[in-house]
């Protein structure tokens, strides 16, 4: 318990300090998001029908690009080697990583997300909805990346085989995450997306470091 | 079953097996095509709303059923290789995932060509036709990441790694994508009720399938054989750079 939490406390510090994930993932987060209505016009309708979707996958393209460093550099310094020959089981070991990130990557992200849905002219009635489905759909997002950033690590342009390993997979958070914040708009019932994502969290959270930890120990041979 | 599995094990047998296999699939699929085309262009009725169109149902539906036949084969194949290290296992999911990737791009070009006729457009984000999208994107990953590596070994356990996470992931991704939004007509072939289609239309239908299925086993087998080909040749060559 006190290697998995030393591991988490090391890699929240390091999303935090200088050059860390948490900073440039906020930025582009933000820079996502302000493209939309230079590219589509700023009609406040028009903004305020789109801002679920917008915000959404901004948000997935931020935790997507912050998931190359997620085991990458470990990797090149040697401590991914270290890491897995600690007697903490290396699933453990990426469990505390996925966290780690989800703690520097996604949260700021959440933390932000309510003011560029104002900008976005999401309704104010709507902001909470925004906020709990992120906070449920995000830890899948970090754990299905965790899959992917694993199986890249030590690969040339692992980068880009990222993405197209990662983001078909992303597809149920997005619509059920885009779903939830809609239905928050509209006025509806959100609990059942709310479930689904929750559900999803549940399951991905699980099951993740399990092939993560596998395709690791591949990069350690 | 896992003392069965260690018999095909062996790329020799395997490949003796072959012999016998390839002629008895590439005949019977030529026999399936030929009937199932004549059957699907002259013999079968035209359908009352959708006239001729109605016969690209015969090479849409079967790629659709082959790109995740395909799928699956891929991911039990690379749940095989995983667990019992079985070598052929790998081999056979690295030659089928170019074909069911083929599969899905038919299944989406000729979906999309009937569209315009029938629903006046060449794409709707329709349930189905956004998850075959999908699959054909995740079909793009697997052979990316195939590629990715120099070692076919590591290659080969990564690949299954994906294929196994997506097997897990796809019946999730399907489901989400047909509550989203759907135009698609539901399953009519495969119900619990039996087939809702006319003999006249499922018989050419189940032929165009068969034809496919050989097709598909005909060119997995000729890329098997090519790929145990390559390793032998990969393995003498190294042989003589040590000896």
């Amino acid at each position: 318990m006190r290697a998995f939490l030393a591991i988490l406390r090391r890699d929240i510090a390091l999303g935090f300090r200088q050059g860390g994930t948490a900073g440039l993932a906020l930025g582009f987060f933000g820079l996502v998001v302000l493209l939309f209505p230079l590219g589509i016009g700023p009609e406040r309708e028009t903004l305020g029908r789109i801002a679920a979707g917008v915000l959404w996958i901004a948000a997935l393209l931020a935790v997507l690009i912050s998931l190359d460093r997620l085991f990458q550099a470990d990797h090149e310094d040697g401590s991914l080697e270290l890491l897995a020959l600690s007697p903490l089981p290396l699933e453990l070991v990426v469990l505390a990583k996925l966290a780690a990130h989800w703690a520097a990557c996604c949260l700021p992200l959440i933390a932000l997300a309510p003011v560029l849905g104002l900008m976005l002219n999401l309704p104010p009635t709507a902001i909470p909805g925004l906020i709990t489905a992120l906070l449920l759909g995000t830890p899948t997002l970090s754990a299905i990346g965790a899959i992917g950033a694993a199986l890249a690590v030590g690969v040339r342009r692992g980068g880009f085989l990222l993405s197209l390993l990662v983001l078909p997979l992303y597809v149920p958070v997005l619509i059920f995450g885009a779903g939830a914040t809609e239905a928050a708009i509209s006025g509806l019932g959100l609990a059942a997306h709310l479930l689904i994502l929750a559900a999803l969290a549940v399951a991905s959270v699980g099951l993740s470091p399990i092939a993560a930890a596998a395709a690791l120990r591949l990069s350690l041979e | 079953m896992a003392a069965n599995l260690h018999w095909f094990a062996n790329p020799t047998r395997f490949l003796r097996l072959a012999r016998v296999v390839l002629p008895v699939a590439a005949a019977l699929g030529l026999i399936c095509f030929a009937a199932g085309l004549y059957d699907a262009l002259v013999l079968s009725p035209i359908d009352y709303q959708q006239k001729d169109s109605v016969r690209i149902m015969y090479i849409h539906v079967p790629a659709a059923w082959l790109a995740l036949g395909v799928y699956t084969g891929i991911a039990l194949m690379s749940a095989v290789a995983l667990v019992w290290r079985h070598p052929l296992a790998d081999l056979g999911a690295k030659a089928a995932a170019p074909l069911g990737a083929g599969f899905a791009a038919i299944c989406l070009a000729t979906g999309s060509i009937w569209g315009l006729p029938t629903w006046g457009t060449w794409w709707v984000w329709d349930a189905r036709l956004t998850s075959m999208l999908i699959l054909f994107f995740l079909y793009l990953g697997y052979l990316a990441l195939w590629q990715a590596y120099d070692d076919p070994e590591r290659a080969a356990r990564a690949a299954g790694i994906l294929a196994i996470v997506g097997a897990v992931n796809v019946p999730i991704v399907k489901f989400s994508v047909d509550w989203w939004n759907t135009l698609h007509q539901p399953a009519s072939v495969f119900t619990l009720s039996g087939p809702k289609i006319d003999p006249s239309m499922l018989r050419p239908l189940l032929l165009m399938t068969g034809g496919y299925v050989c097709f598909f086993l005909v060119v997995l087998i000729l890329r098997m054989r090519a790929e145990i080909a390559a390793r032998r040749v990969r393995a003498l060559r190294l042989a003589r750079v040590e000896g």
